[in-house]
């Protein structure tokens, strides 16, 4: 009896099983159905992938990435697409946690079949993702800055922001041309700070800087008045401040109110008009190469990339009711390499289009003038940074001196 | 070392440390009412200065900040209604965790309000640039506000607690709630009270120290902790105490990183309160009898 009853119920399990698996079959089938009659309208769309950080640590470089692209795929689509297809665009939120992003690569790769992936944002997010992208032989075009991305050159990898190193090399020779050797260095106690003390001290004596002091502080507790102190002592020149977390608009005040009168540099991590608001009147003066969109308005007419750059943040600006941003622009130049590189491939062949990227030159984005070649896939070099200053509360170029 | 760099180190010292002070008191407040640590103390600070940033967009600051103050209160109070009374019976122990998980709300609700952007009052005199100096040395003049608001509060708490009939009925609940209760004490809402008066004084707190250390949805838990420490070393209920301590503290911590790397200071700090809490436990300027008459 108790056998008998037993087997019923298994019976009916697997019965309900196979009805709900029918039924997802079907429904599956039902949908392919629809999206292939869709399709049939024109061709099929090219298929791109996107992992930002959208929410997390760092929603404010995932944010503006996401809304960028989105922006920029319509725009392309609703001018008739690249080689008469349109382009489908899938968004996944990395969480600003690499195993997430990683996860999100798996899928876009096995399930989606994209041609290529865009991002992630931040380097920690990019690492699992560049060694999938590899072994899947899959296009991936990183938005997050840190040079082991490409460095050592991943075949089917690249990255659109400029390299951290060329920030500090702009630093480190602005300080040599007005004979400031004795520099203290502060930063952040995170990766990019980190990174940042390390690539200053290996870099300094090459332009025969000195560093008296290096500290990290915490942004979360009061260590700024501490490090002040240290620094007084140490009589040095100039400061150097490496940091992306938000402690970083309290720097110049900080040293304002301690007495250290002495120039600021920033890192590019500067680069955001908060920052200057945060920071108050402390913050004029304050020296930092960052990309041209910040200074848009105020570049040559000459300047290759100005007209790119103002018809970016307008209609970013005008869309979205915030201020542009840096990221935003790094997944810009993502797209932007991408469908030329789609174009001039004349194919949506995986190896030609990458092929074709390797070899992009000259192509005009927000971050600079991308020339890339095998050894080289990021292709930007010093010059896509300039000297910017805070001058009246605004971001506005630097007189080279 | 020089002298301008002694005072130097001084200043920071009182800077940082004078934050310490004013986080510390408000755990006094609950503790002396209720004998529970409320570990939402630096979510209160962090809730107070985000609403005032945001009362300051429509009001001025010298409205700005009471508002703040008053909606700290009712969240405080609402706080103690909605989740340390129905568990009345339970343990100090299990409130304390009760206070932790509330903490833990109030940090993911703040980040949705306000996002995870840093933001920060504007000086309350001066600018960010405005100094003063003493003996070579400068500081800046949030620091006396800080301080200056500090002593307003200690003041004030001493006389609430000492001379006032519902300063003493807290006390009288915090050392034996039945007893309280028998001489007609209404205990359960002095309990309430005394937690939406720990939120004012630490939403108080957060203000002052905006200009300062900036504010952000995830800066309650580190100042809580500093907070915490400073209030054992001045020993928990002693309001004054909690100052010195915390001036001292700062002052510590400032000689110390003057000497190793600043990333090292936190250890200092747990060192302190190690040593205190081996040979010290009833805090820095409780009398040794006293303390152990408190945990006998």
């Amino acid at each position: 009896m108790i056998d008998l009853a037993v087997g019923k119920e298994d019976l009916m399990r697997w019965l309900w099983i196979g009805a709900v698996g029918v039924c997802v079959l079907s429904l599956a089938l039902a949908m392919s159905g629809c999206g292939k009659k869709t399709t049939t309208e024109g061709k099929e769309p090219i298929k791109v992938g996107a992992i930002f950080a959208v929410t997390g640590g760092a929603s404010t470089l995932g944010g503006p990435e996401k809304k960028t692209v989105e922006m920029l795929v319509e725009k392309i689509n609703n001018s008739g697409g690249i080689l008469g297809r349109k382009i489908e665009l899938i968004v996944m939120d990395s969480g600003t946690e690499p195993k997430k992003a990683e996860s999100a690569a798996q899928q876009l790769i096995d399930e989606k079949k994209v041609l290529a992936i865009i991002g992630p944002s931040t380097s920690g997010d990019t690492v699992p993702v560049k060694a999938l992208c590899e072994k899947n032989k899959t296009i991936l075009i990183s938005c997050a800055a840190a040079e082991a991305i490409v460095n050592p050159v991943g075949k089917y990898v690249f990255k659109t922001p400029q390299n951290d190193s060329d920030a500090g090399r702009w630093i480190l020779q602005t300080l040599q041309k007005r004979k400031l050797v004795k520099v203290g260095v502060i930063a952040g106690n995170d990766g990019f700070g980190t990174e940042g003390r390390k690539q200053l001290a290996k870099l300094a004596p090459d332009y025969g800087i000195t560093i008296a002091i290096s500290e990290a502080y915490d942004s979360k507790t009061p260590d700024l008045p501490n490090v002040v102190a240290k620094l007084k002592g140490q009589d040095v020149q100039a400061v150097i401040n490496w940091s992306v977390v938000p402690a970083q608009a309290l720097v110049a005040g900080a040293m304002k109110q301690g007495g250290l009168n002495v120039p600021l540099y920033q890192s590019h991590g500067f680069g955001n008009p908060a920052y200057v608001k945060l920071g108050g009147a402390a913050t004029e003066g304050t020296i930092f190469p960052a990309g041209r969109l910040l200074v848009a308005e105020g570049l040559d007419d000459a300047n290759l990339q100005k007209a790119l750059l103002v018809q970016y943040k307008k209609d970013y600006e005008s869309r979205y009711g915030e201020d542009v941003s840096t990221f935003g622009g790094h997944a810009y130049d993502a797209v932007l390499l991408l469908t030329q590189a789609i174009e001039k491939a004349g194919s949506t062949d995986s190896e030609k289009v990458r092929d074709a990227l390797e070899n992009l030159k000259g192509v005009v984005g927000t971050a600079g003038v991308f020339n890339m070649s095998p050894t080289d896939h990021c292709g930007l070099n010093m010059d896509a940074f300039v000297l910017q200053t805070v001058k009246d509360g605004k971001f506005a170029l630097c007189k080279q001196d | 070392m020089t002298f301008p760099s002694i005072v130097q180190y001084c200043l920071s010292g009182i800077t940082v440390g004078s934050v310490y002070a004013i986080v510390a008191i408000g755990f006094n407040i609950i503790y002396s009412a209720t004998g529970v640590i409320n570990f939402a103390q630096g979510e209160f600070l962090i809730l107070g200065a985000m609403s005032a940033i945001s009362f300051n967009e429509f009001v001025p600051l010298p409205l700005a900040i009471p508002l703040a103050v008053i909606v700290t209160a009712i969240v405080g109070g609402l706080l103690e209604l909605l989740l340390i009374r129905p568990a009345r019976n339970a343990t100090i122990l299990r409130l304390i965790v009760i206070t932790i998980g509330a903490s833990i709300v109030m940090r993911e609700a703040m980040l949705h309000v306000w996002g995870d952007m840093g933001r920060s009052l504007p000086h309350f005199s001066g600018t960010e640039i405005s100094t003063f100096s003493i003996f070579g040395g400068q500081a800046s003049p949030q620091v006396l506000w800080v301080l200056g608001t500090c002593a307003v509060i200690v003041a004030a708490l001493t006389l609430f607690f000492r001379y006032t009939h519902a300063g003493r009925a807290m006390r009288a609940c915090a050392d034996d709630r039945m007893a309280a209760r028998l001489s007609g004490i209404p205990a359960q809402r002095m309990v309430t009270f005394s937690f939406m008066l720990s939120a004012a004084v630490g939403a108080l707190a957060g203000c002052v120290i905006s200009p300062i250390t900036q504010t952000q949805y995830d800066m309650g838990a580190p100042l809580a902790i500093k907070g915490f420490t400073v209030a054992i070393l001045g020993g928990l209920g002693n309001s004054m105490g909690a100052v010195a301590a915390g001036l001292l503290l700062g002052l510590i911590e400032a000689f110390t990183v003057s000497q190793i790397p600043v990333a090292y200071k936190e250890a200092v700090s747990i060192v302190v309160l190690l040593l205190i809490l081996v040979f010290r436990p009833g805090g820095l300027f409780t009398r040794k009898e006293i303390a152990e008459l408190r945990t006998a």
